[in-house]
């Protein structure tokens, strides 16, 4: 079983977001990056399946050499190896972005059984370049999976929805996008860290295409500006919030 | 003309749908709504009060139920036949998906989570980003815009239309568009009581602070006396205080009520992207610097522990 999962590099922001004097980014001076939550999932995906069934798990990510980081950190969790398709550190937009993918996994000798995704990015949440990516090498691919096992070729998936779960299939080679709740995953341990280090990562160039979704600028959502109103200390402020419930007619 | 995918679940309406076309009738051109499945034609009243003149219902023998790619197949057929200004959908899972299939079929970008939309060359979107702590302005370069709209950032609103003229159509699949389709179902991971955390109009989440899974039983104890539900943060379901099911948040649900009521929750980035159009955000928290209290209308300083069994007692007497 030859998996591959494709990461993004993306800042660990915490509750207040700063943008860059020009307004195109988020400043990210003072922050730390990561993965986003369910490409955690996507990762611990790819280890235990290898785990379970043997052959390799390659990681795949396209942005800035930084990004190296980011593979290693996953590496250490498990992976075999790792590609970087190296940017200039700017933002490419879904279409740019899968199509390099495209053509990087096109490039690999090994014809991964299973690519999986996160089910959206933390900073972007596109909702489509593993879309794209799934009609440019004609694979099956089911979203938002929650649950997921692999018999007799067939990822057999589920799909948690408000009126409850959604079963799906799909041949191998497949494509698959995960959410937080698929498991629970691991911290790196020690000499997880220590092999990371000399696990092999390709560095290659991506070349970027005229983005056909240009991001112009951003700017912060407004929040409630004026804050919330203190009804006081500890229990003592109980009667002024019943109040406030009558007003608002929840009681 | 503005085609809106109308999703539904075997005929029922998905609601967010109704914003998708209530955010489609503001751009100023006719609008025409499209569902996928026979069932879905039961809906011509219901898209029409909201403003579609036609609804385009694809029907195909080989889809019965939810098959994505074929969604998106028969989105492409309909553009080619009746070249609409742009394709909008609910920024719902199902719908981001299907127009995503519909955009990489056309090899044509797709714009996510819309709050703002106008048609020009190029269109020029404002779309939710961060899970809507942030808004990116955006060109998007093509004839045809593919979008879908931010599903907090439009009120529905009845345009007190007739109902719509059913228009069939059969879509031109391929057998790799019915692959991936829904086998079945079960109701999976309810709750005691009934309540979902989507439908629920009183939510009372807990997060680090409450300390431990037993704590969770204040919590239970004031969201059943309000007939609410219990949520929760990542941080609690990571902990295995509380099952995923209850985790509200980007990584979770993303809810609405008209009541949250927030304790011991700092307000991560992802969790306040979970909760913020709640109507009404009241947060319990021992720090007052913590960072959901810019998102909350009223907050108590003070230990959960302490507060809630009060609030809980003090609910209890007014509810007679």
């Amino acid at each position: 079983m030859d998996v591959l999962v494709c990461l993004k590099r993306v800042p660990l922001a915490g509750g207040t977001l700063i943008l860059t004097p020009d307004a195109k980014d988020i400043e990210t001076k003072h922050l730390g990056f990561g993965i986003s939550p369910h490409e955690e999932n996507a990762v611990e995906a790819g280890v235990q399946l290898v785990e379970q069934m043997g052959g390799t798990l390659t990681l795949l990510t396209l942005g800035p050499s930084d990004a190296e980081e980011q593979l290693r950190a996953q590496l250490a969790i498990g992976a075999t190896r790792a590609v970087l398709l190296e940017t200039d550190g700017q933002e490419w937009d879904p279409q740019g972005t899968a199509a390099a993918l495209v053509d990087a996994i096109n490039a690999e000798e090994t014809k991964f059984d299973l690519i999986i995704f996160g089910a959206e990015s933390v900073d972007s949440a596109g909702y489509q370049i593993h879309v794209r990516v799934a009609h440019a090498l004609n694979r099956p691919i089911v979203t938002n999976v929650k649950a997921m096992k692999i018999e007799n070729g067939i990822a057999s998936c589920e799909r948690v929805v408000a009126t409850g779960r959604e079963h799906y299939e799909a041949p191998l080679p497949a494509i698959v996008t995960v959410r937080d709740g698929l498991n629970i995953p691991r911290y790196p341990s020690v000499p997880g860290r220590m092999q990371a280090r000399k696990k092999p990562v390709d560095m290659k160039k991506a070349d970027p295409r005229v983005p056909k979704l240009e991001k112009l600028n951003l700017t912060i959502a407004p929040s409630k500006s004026t804050g919330a109103e203190i009804l006081g200390n500890g229990a003592d402020a109980v009667p002024a919030l019943v109040e406030v419930l009558k007003k608002i007619g929840a009681l | 003309m503005i085609l809106v995918l109308v999703d539904h679940d075997r005929g029922e309406l998905d609601p967010l749908s109704l914003r998708a076309l209530t955010a489609a009738r503001k751009l100023g051109q006719d609008v025409e709504a499209v569902v996928i499945g026979k069932d879905g034609a039961a809906l011509a009243g219901t898209v029409g009060e909201y403003g579609a003149k036609v609804l385009h219902v694809a029907t195909h023998a080989d889809i019965s139920d939810y098959t994505p790619q074929a969604s998106g197949r028969a989105l492409k057929d309909l553009v080619e036949k009746t070249n609409p200004a742009a394709v909008i959908a609910a920024g719902s899972p199902r719908g981001n998906e299907q127009l995503a299939h519909l955009a990489a079929f056309l090899d044509a970008p797709m714009a996510s989570d819309c709050s703002s939309i106008t048609l020009g060359t190029p269109h020029v979107v404002q779309r939710a980003r961060w899970a809507g702590n942030l808004i990116e302005e955006a060109n998007v370069h093509s004839p045809l815009l593919i979008a879908s709209i931010f599903p907090f950032s439009t009120e529905p609103e009845s345009a007190n239309g007739g109902a719509a003229t059913v228009s069939e159509f059969q879509p031109t699949l391929e057998a790799s568009d019915t692959v991936v389709r829904i086998l079945s179902r079960d109701s999976g991971e309810s709750k005691g009581g009934g309540v979902t955390l989507s439908d629920a109009k009183v939510i009372i989440s807990g997060g680090r602070g409450v300390g431990g899974p037993e704590g969770f039983g204040k919590l239970e104890e004031l969201a059943s006396l309000m007939e609410g539900t219990v949520g929760c943060s990542r941080v609690v379901t990571a902990s295995g205080w509380r099952p995923h099911a209850e985790q509200v948040g980007q990584t979770g649900t993303k809810v609405a009520p008209d009541l949250y009521i927030a304790c011991g929750i700092s307000g991560a980035m992802q969790h306040i992207a979970g909760m913020k159009n709640s109507k009404t955000i009241v947060v319990i928290n021992t720090d007052p610097e913590a960072p959901i209290l810019n998102y909350a209308d009223y907050a108590i300083i003070g230990d959960l522990h302490q507060v809630l069994p009060a609030l809980t007692s003090a609910v209890r007497e007014a509810k007679g």
